[in-house]
């Protein structure tokens, strides 16, 4: 019954469809590919190019080289030490920054005197980089510990403030009318209506600040340190051990990469009704 | 006034006043409404209908005048609103969002699965109760509403054009629904919309505003028994004449606030 003669010719629209279907599965496939091909295409190039010497090896070592630094240096166990230590400060850093953040964003959200009283001050801190008052962080905080940490929570405070403010802000009317009519309490407004209804627009903010955190962490720590992967890089730089220095830097990608990975997953958990 | 009056507006005005076009919206209000009554307010878009909802809703307040809701049980709330199609919490699950006002009161946790799980029931969404909001459609989102606001068992229930953004046959079908939960508890209710249609299927009582400024300038009773259909509305003559009459009230109005 499906068939259908046109021009003479027998067609059966589910054929056709399907054919273009299975067209469609291909270009999607191809697309995936494509993604990977790019950092294994330069990947590849690269190699090839320190290789024959067309670039200097001294700067632009293989990277096949630069995988068996890597392997060397967790050998003797060094690395891992280094590592260890920068994802502490990025972790107590980010806490104490985001933290804050979201609680004075949400009041901010909230009452508008406070938020009036508050963002001259946000909007004027916000572009002054942290780095810059890294000299002042260090004299008050010490070399020590704490005044990484208190870098890192310095940058990542201003994205999560500004996101969440502006999560709370643009939160539909309707619903703060809703929770209002049913007779919400202060706090459930807070729990109820505030923070989930601004939570999709704070992750953003605490996706950025995740970012911004790990570019501080590499710059504080060759500023001021003596451990860190900042350190790392610095160090292996200024002693001219650049392969060492690239290991450092590969894995500041690679854990850029895998805490965006989290917060995306984290995203999925906190907001199943987007 | 009589004893028997559930809502009484007295003399109510609002003013929405800016720096160079004040409007009155609402110019001396004065209804009484019976306890246990179902009534329709209906005027042309922007005569005010919503701002007088939102005064007695407690989301806005009168710039003079006054109203009171008798207070029958005493752990009662005064008042519960459906609001306009956006106004099911996206996240909250469809439980909780029936449950909400229960949960916000907090009553103890049996009483609010019991209330919650029976206008579950009541609306047809038992099977639903763990889904967000976004995997609803229009007409059952509105049931969410609905039941939200007859769970919290409130003393007066006011609805703000609930079933405006709907498709035709899912209105019949939500009208019929609403009419069949409100006859189980007798609820006073004023209900706010710009069909007659639905007004006739509705309300005992009928009451027209003209818009700039939002007067009340008329009533009318609705006697047909109840239970009632769409169909009956449909066929019967007085409704009909009825239909006609306010069309035409209505007609003046909206070619009035055109000018």
């Amino acid at each position: 019954m499906n068939r259908e003669k046109i021009h003479g010719v027998d067609y059966d629209p589910f054929e056709i469809e399907q054919q273009e279907w299975k067209k469609r599965q291909v270009r999607e496939r191809l697309k995936q590919i494509l993604t990977i091909t790019s950092p294994i295409f330069i990947l590849i190039l690269w190699e090839f190019l320190s290789r024959t010497g067309l670039v200097d090896a001294r700067f632009f070592p293989a990277p096949t080289a630069i995988i068996a630094t890597f392997l060397d240096m967790g050998a003797n166990g060094e690395l891992y030490q280094h590592i260890g230590i920068s994802l502490y400060r990025i972790f107590a850093g980010f806490l104490l920054g985001v933290i804050p953040a979201i609680i004075l964003g949400l009041l901010m959200g909230l009452y508008s005197p406070i938020r009036h009283f508050f963002s001259p001050l946000v909007m004027a801190l916000m572009p002054i980089p942290t780095l810059a008052l890294l000299p002042i962080i260090l004299i008050i905080f010490g070399i020590g510990e704490v005044s990484k940490i208190v870098t890192i929570a310095g940058s990542v405070f201003f994205p999560v403030i500004i996101n969440t403010v502006a999560g709370v802000v643009n939160i539909d009317r309707i619903y703060l009318d809703v929770a209002k009519n049913y007779g919400a309490s202060t706090k459930d407004f807070f729990f109820k209506i505030a923070l989930p209804g601004s939570l999709p627009v704070m992750l953003e903010g605490i996706q950025m600040g995740q970012a911004i955190a790990l570019l501080t962490i590499v710059a504080a720590e060759m500023m001021g340190a003596n451990s860190g992967i900042g350190y790392l890089i610095w160090t292996s730089y200024s002693s001219f051990i650049l392969k060492e220095m690239y290991v450092g830097l590969v894995l500041i990608s690679f854990f850029g990469y895998l805490f965006s990975l989290l917060l995306r997953g984290l995203q999925r958990k906190l907001l199943p009704w987007k | 006034m009589s004893d028997n009056a559930k809502i009484s507006i007295d003399g109510l005005t609002k003013v929405f006043y800016k720096k160079n076009s004040s409007v009155v919206a609402l110019k001396d209000i004065n209804v009484e409404i019976q306890d246990g009554e179902f009534v329709c307010l209906i005027g042309p878009s922007g005569c005010g209908k919503t701002t007088l909802l939102r005064i007695l809703a407690g989301l806005e307040t009168p710039s003079i005048g006054e109203f009171t809701i008798a207070q029958g049980k005493e752990d009662r709330p005064i008042q519960s609103m459906v609001f306009q199609e956006q106004g099911v919490i996206p996240w909250l699950t469809v439980y909780e969002n029936v449950a909400f006002g229960l949960k916000m009161r907090h009553l103890p946790k049996d009483t609010v699965q019991e209330r919650t799980d029976y206008y579950l029931r009541k609306v047809g969404l038992d099977k639903f109760a763990n889904l967000y909001p976004k995997e609803l459609s229009g007409g059952m989102k509105q049931r969410v509403s609905i039941a939200r606001a007859f769970a919290n068992d409130p003393e007066i229930l006011l609805m703000d054009e609930p079933f405006g953004a709907l498709d035709e046959q899912n209105k019949f079908i939500l009208q019929e629904e609403l009419l069949n939960i409100w006859s189980e508890t007798k609820k006073t209710v004023l209900f706010i919309t710009h069909s007659i249609d639905e007004a006739l299927l509705l309300s005992d009582r009928i009451l027209l505003m003209s818009s700039q400024p939002g007067q009340i300038i008329d009533q009318k009773t609705i006697d047909l028994a109840r239970p009632r259909n769409m169909e009956q509305v449909r066929s019967n003559k007085e409704m009909a004449d009825d239909f006609v009459n306010i069309w035409k009230h209505l007609q003046v109005e909206v070619q009035g606030s055109r000018i």
